[in-house]
């Protein structure tokens, strides 16, 4: 199982309060019937709370599942929040 | 610098005077007077040496501060446009972020969140040199909904009560926060509405204090009001102290409790009188009225310090006027003296003052010549002597000039061309009126009029004044006040059927009229010769000569002189009652008294009576 590849998940757009609800269902989606989700965040071009808070919860949603997510390649937007927030994802 | 100031003082004043009279802005001669003083304060400007005091007690005030925030944004937020990021974002434009904590503790299971709620928190550590009422106002527009606080930080706490402890008095706690920065004024308000909710909830006549109500809802540490609280009760306690130290009355009420204490005075001696022998109770009342009359005399004392130490002003400026270099020494400043005294001494003591400055103190490079230092010493003395109080100007200039003041009284045909006089006799010559020897008139003195002023001034309030000179060392000018104005100890004499009183103070003994006559109105006292004045012939009271007649001894400036009369009633507390304008013009009387029988008594004014009597003398002599 752990040789299973996880699936990745690419943004290619704005992470913000327009289009969270559409990638937290996505997100939700993918986790469901995969073995762990790998976040590509470079197509990530604007972050923001709302945005921040998708991420947040798939964290927290592949712990609550046992399933591994990763999250890669920040884009300059993301690293800016997180840097800000003192995060790390 | 100071010299600066004080004239700026002067224009404020006077332009502020201006405005009940509806000038509401300068006229020309003020504007340019308001140029030249700011011209004459420039050069201080432009030094530099003195900085500015910073305009706020704000412990952030120039320096940094470090805060704790604690925000957390409203659900709604993000649906109302707010990000929260972009506070984060702005409050790193402000100062330095240290710190951030991202709370996502609140974040909900997947299934139940809602995209477009706001679910995290943050607590920042900001350190800033801007004061926490801008820092409240980042958070202006999503205040209604969140939760933000802002305290300041641990690390500052320290810098909070200190700034606390050293702001001056204040017995308003919200003041005091707000004034530390610890608190902003929205925050104060908040805390004092809910304050009066729950004080209405509650029905408690107590309200909850508000310092509780800060910390409780997180706005300051508990610190930092415990310091605030300590303040106010420190303020409380002074002012309290001094309150009870210290209270104002309406000098009417005082003038008519005075009034009150007089009568009782008079109505207690008439027990004395009618009584015949006095009983032990009699004795322990007449005992306590004469506390009351002390203590209610003793209300109406102020120390003429205050007085005195506005003349500084007055010989600062007198002597930019006359270029002279005079240091003014004031001593006995804690010496009392009746207030209504003091008032009206004050404007005689200004003209004396004026006089020494102008007349009797030289310019530096006469002093210098001289051998004196070249700046000059004008010494104002009060101090108290025999139920008097004394008031000396001194200064140390040239000194009256006995010669000169002898050849202008007689030009002016005061004295006779051969008249022999003493020192004394001339140096009073100054007080004539329109008597000036001042070569030159200045618009402080010199024109011959104030001294005579200042006589009769000090004349009207029983009082004498002497002048002390040496020729190239300097002049005492000497005022010598009563304490009182409403009451003296008196000695109460009797010739024939008529009651005298002779203030106390000037009695210093009493013998027996020698029988047979030396011939002149004098006698044999101890070897000396003593005049005397037979107040039965003075005032032409009728009726035979007691068969012992006593001679009442009396002092004036030094000089003695016996008083006859027929008979020692003792002393006696006397009220003053001042004589009707009727009799303003009678001299040897200074007012008249009710005695405990009803009769009235005349209080002699043994100055004139002395001076008078000496008059006639010299008028019988001439004959």
């Amino acid at each position: 199982m752990t040789d299973t590849p996880l699936r990745r998940f690419a943004f290619d757009d704005e992470l913000t309060i327009v289009t969270a609800a559409e990638h937290r269902e996505r997100l939700l989606a993918a986790l469901g019937d995969s073995h762990g989700v790998r976040l590509d965040l470079s197509g990530v071009s604007d972050l923001d709370t709302a945005g921040l808070q998708v991420l947040l919860l798939a964290r927290d949603e592949g712990a609550r599942l046992g399933l591994p997510v990763e999250f890669t390649e920040p884009s300059p937007a993301v690293a800016d929040v997180l840097a800000l927030t003192r995060l790390e994802l | 610098m100071v010299s600066a100031l004080l004239p700026c003082v002067d224009h404020i004043s006077s332009l502020i005077e201006g405005i009940p009279e509806g000038r509401l802005s300068p006229d020309a001669a003020q504007a340019a007077t308001g140029a030249r003083l700011l011209a004459g304060l420039e050069p201080y400007l432009s030094e530099g040496s003195a900085p500015l005091p910073p305009a706020t007690a704000e412990v952030t005030a120039g320096s940094d501060a470090a805060w704790h925030l604690d925000l957390r944004f409203g659900p709604d937020c993000l649906r109302n446009g707010m990000d929260p990021l972009s506070f984060l974002r702005y409050l790193s434009s402000l100062g330095e972020i240290t710190h951030v904590v991202t709370d996502t503790d609140r974040l909900p299971e997947a299934a139940a969140m809602d995209p477009e709620t706001c679910y995290l928190g943050f607590a920042v550590d900001l350190t800033t040199a801007a004061p926490k009422s801008e820092i409240e106002a980042v958070f202006d527009f999503v205040r209604e909904d969140s939760d933000i606080r802002i305290t300041p930080a641990e690390s500052s706490l320290d810098a909070y009560v200190k700034a606390i402890r050293a702001m001056p008095e204040n017995d308003r706690i919200g003041d005091v926060l707000i004034t530390s920065g610890a608190v902003t004024e929205q925050e104060m308000a908040e805390a004092l509405r809910i304050q009066q909710e729950r004080t209405a909830k509650l029905g408690s006549a107590t309200p909850v204090p508000i310092g509780e109500i800060l910390i409780e809802q997180g706005i300051v540490p508990r610190d930092i009001v415990d310091a605030a609280l300590s303040k106010q009760r420190r303020t409380t306690e002074t002012r309290s102290s001094q309150d009870t130290r210290t209270i104002r009355v309406d000098a009417a009420r005082l003038d008519k409790l005075i009034d009150l204490v007089g009568e009782l005075v008079i109505a207690q001696s008439s027990t004395g009188v009618a009584g015949g022998g006095i009983s032990e109770a009699q004795s322990e009342v007449m005992r306590l009225v004469d506390e009351v009359r002390h203590s209610a005399l003793s209300l109406r004392m102020v120390p003429i310090g205050t007085t005195l130490r506005r003349f500084e002003r007055v010989v600062r400026d007198v002597c930019m006027e006359l270029g002279k270099e005079v240091s003014l020494v004031i001593t006995g400043g804690d010496t009392e003296m009746d207030k209504a005294l003091v008032e009206r001494i004050s404007d005689p003591l200004l003209h004396l003052v004026r006089n020494s400055l102008d007349h009797g103190i030289e310019q530096a490079a006469e002093r210098r010549r001289h051998g004196k230092s070249p700046q000059g010493t004008l010494r104002l003395n009060a101090y108290h002597d025999a139920g008097n109080i004394v008031i000396e100007v001194t200064d140390d200039g040239h000194g009256l000039d006995r010669d000169r003041i002898l050849a202008k009284a007689v030009e002016r045909e005061l004295v006779g061309p051969d008249a022999v006089l003493t020192d004394a006799e001339v140096y009073n010559l100054i007080f004539e009126p329109g008597f000036s020897t001042a070569a030159s008139v200045s618009n402080l003195s010199g024109r011959g009029v104030g001294m005579d002023v200042v006589k009769r001034n000090v004349g009207a309030l029983r009082g004498s004044i002497e002048v002390e000179t040496t020729r190239g060392i300097g002049t005492t000018i000497r005022i010598r006040l009563p304490l009182t104005l409403a009451i003296i100890d008196g000695f109460l004499v009797g010739v024939g059927p008529s009651s005298f009183i002779v203030p106390l103070d000037r009695v210093t003994e009493c013998v027996e009229l020698p029988v047979g006559q030396l011939g002149r109105e004098c006698m044999n006292l101890r070897g000396e010769v003593l005049p005397f004045i037979r107040l039965r012939q003075l005032f032409h009271i009728p009726g035979a000569e007691a068969r012992r007649q006593s001679v009442v001894i009396v002092e004036q400036s030094g000089q003695r002189t016996g008083l006859v009369v027929d008979s020692l009633l003792g002393e006696l507390q006397t009220v003053i009652k001042p004589l009707g304008v009727l009799f303003s013009r009678v001299k040897c009387v200074s007012g008249s008294t009710i005695l405990g029988n009803g009769e009235i008594a005349l209080i002699l004014d043994v100055g004139p009576l002395i001076a008078d009597h000496s008059d006639r003398e010299v008028a019988a002599l001439g004959v």
